[in-house]
């Protein structure tokens, strides 16, 4: 043998240099970063430390929601339902904090309401085996009516005696004067990444959508895991509910209306695919910053706010172009 | 003593019977071809030997103790593993990923561990270089040619101690030189003393390498012999009932 055996273990097909670049995430995070540099010059606004800021924690509640859902697109699946357990998880917690309940039996509240939901969810895709899709649609409805009963359709803007605290969790910046929210976002990336690298747990979720039946001969444990999956996507909507909540200090009952569809769009520009198999939590990340970067610039630019969801479209068809080319060639 | 000792083995899927009333054994160092025609059987047999199915009526003894097999990983427990007819092969993982797929490697503590990527590429290049294949173990499944993702498919029974491998058609949709390959490897498997069960359809597969030949028609085993004292034409009127039973 020419090769010896440690010289063919080590071999890979891409050096760490060209498997970057061969990524669509990269390709999306160099369109961030030119269009911060060409931000930074064109406007005196953009490079400021007040729009930073605000940029970084507008795009957290996009950012936190799509890590969860890079999670079942991974697995092949879709979570439409995201938008509107974000905002029956605020309200419940709202309502419950409003009637004097501590943060903290709110909080528990809140996560319990949303991993039902999610179990709910799972079950009915996993072990009934009704489409993702379908199931998530039903939610969307369901989650944002009982949010409507759950306040009467009111505001609600007094969280009783936890209050301030409630404000600080999400509207303080505890540490270097960034804003909590993107400390939130950062941890749980930085989560789910390592799960999704080092886990036993992550690396079934990407068997389960590069080959579903496969993963079931070879003994994974498919249904609890999707069950699992979709737990975690309405913990992420819950989780941001909670920050947003204490972000805008009141709760109304169209938060998070269409919201699903920004995240699912964060998490596609940012690599994940949707026939499964593919994303990553850092990809998530870069989609849902990549869509805020172009809301910011239009305001910032003076464009019509008219032309956002052309801007955000055309953003989502571009990524997933780079991508199909590269397959092209590919397969030729 | 049989390796694997089925009695009366029975599967019905409703009102379909699948398998009906087969008993069989198993030998260690002995290949036996399944061979009989599509809806025969021999799926639903092999799937109740890999702890895919459990069988309606019927009982499995394995070196003389009785074995009722759950799930697929009751099967690999026993030593019993398969090789699927898609090859049950996930195109976005790596080679090294699949082999080890449902049983991965971990260093740390408990349920805290984390996946081992060092050890299962090592392990992974050793047994592609034990099977003479070209294969690498970080290469994704998707590029590879029929020949390496089969490789993949029979490195994953080479993980742990086998003593039964179960082959679905393994030589179906490769090329020439590749069954070559593929009938010398069971071959190799056999001379380390593992019972291997060979469905196919393919008749000179099965006779360059079978020891014994068993075939099914419409859920029954109809003939159980030695491979020397049968010969293709009277395995093709079993499998077509030209033959009733021999």
């Amino acid at each position: 043998m020419a090769t010896t055996l440690d010289h063919t273990i080590a071999q890979r097909q891409h050096n760490w240099l060209s498997a970057i670049v061969a990524s669509q995430t990269f390709w999306v995070l160099i369109a961030v970063i030119l269009a911060c540099i060409f931000l930074s010059f064109s406007t005196d606004s953009f490079a400021t430390t007040k729009n930073l800021y605000n940029i970084t924690r507008n795009v957290t509640f996009v950012a936190i929601i799509a890590l969860g859902m890079t999670l079942v697109i991974i697995t092949g699946g879709i979570d439409l339902s995201v938008g509107s357990v974000l905002c029956l998880c605020s309200m419940v917690l709202a309502v419950t904090m409003h009637a004097g309940y501590s943060i903290e039996v709110g909080i528990a509240v809140t996560i319990a309401t949303a991993l039902g939901i999610g179990l709910f969810n799972g079950i009915l895709i996993a072990y009934l085996g009704f489409p993702p899709f379908v199931v998530t649609l039903g939610m969307l409805s369901i989650a944002r009516s009982l949010a409507m009963v759950a306040s009467n359709n009111t505001v609600v803007f007094q969280f009783g005696p936890d209050h301030d605290k409630l404000l600080a969790l999400g509207g303080g910046a505890w540490l270097f004067g960034i804003a909590n929210p993107v400390l939130y976002m950062v941890v749980l990336a930085l989560l789910t990444g390592f799960v999704l690298r080092w886990t036993k747990f992550g690396r079934h979720i990407y068997a389960i959508g590069g080959n579903e039946h496969a993963a079931t001969l070879t003994g994974v444990p498919v249904r609890p895991l999707k069950v699992a999956v979709y737990m975690i996507s309405a913990l992420s909507a819950g989780v941001a509910g909670i920050i947003q909540t204490g972000w805008l200090g009141a709760v109304t009952t169209n938060i998070g209306a269409g919201m699903e569809l920004q995240v699912i769009a964060a998490a596609v520009i940012g690599g994940a695919n949707l026939a499964g198999g593919i994303g990553t939590a850092f990809g998530a990340l870069v989609g849902a910053a990549l869509i805020e970067v172009i809301r910011n610039s239009l305001g910032l630019l003076g464009i019509n706010a008219f032309w956002q969801g052309a801007f955000i479209g055309g953003a989502i068809i571009l990524a997933v172009l780079f991508d199909r080319i590269r397959n092209l060639r590919q397969s030729e | 003593m049989a390796l694997l000792e089925l009695t009366n083995i029975s599967k019905h899927f409703g009102a379909i019977q699948a398998v009906n009333d087969i008993s069989l054994s198993l030998e260690a160092g002995e290949v036996t071809g399944l061979m009989g025609d599509n809806g025969a059987g021999k799926s639903t047999l092999v799937k109740m030997i890999a702890g895919n199915f459990r069988p309606s009526h019927g009982t499995m003894r394995m070196e003389g103790t009785d074995l009722v097999l759950h799930k697929p990983v009751d099967a690999r427990r026993h030593g019993i593993e398969i090789v699927h007819q898609d090859l049950a092969l996930c195109d976005n993982l790596t080679a090294a990923a699949n082999v080890f797929l449902g049983r991965e490697l971990r260093v740390g503590m408990g349920p805290f561990g984390v996946l081992d990527y060092a050890s299962m590429y090592k392990r992974a290049g050793q047994i592609f270089a034990e099977l003479k294949s070209e294969t690498r173990p970080r290469d994704l499944v998707k590029q590879m040619s029929g020949g390496q993702r089969q490789a993949v498919a029979i490195a994953r029974t080479m993980l742990s101690q086998a003593k039964i491998v179960l082959m679905d058609e393994p030589t179906a949709a490769i090329s020439v030189r590749q069954v070559a390959e593929v009938l010398n490897l069971i071959r190799l498997l056999r001379d380390q003393g593992l019972a291997i069960v060979l469905i196919s359809h393919r008749m000179p597969d099965v006779f360059a390498v079978a020891d014994r030949v068993v075939v099914m028609r419409r859920g029954r085993k109809v003939a159980d012999k030695k491979i020397a004292a049968s010969s293709p034409e009277e395995v093709t009127g079993l499998i077509t009932g030209a033959i009733e039973q021999v």
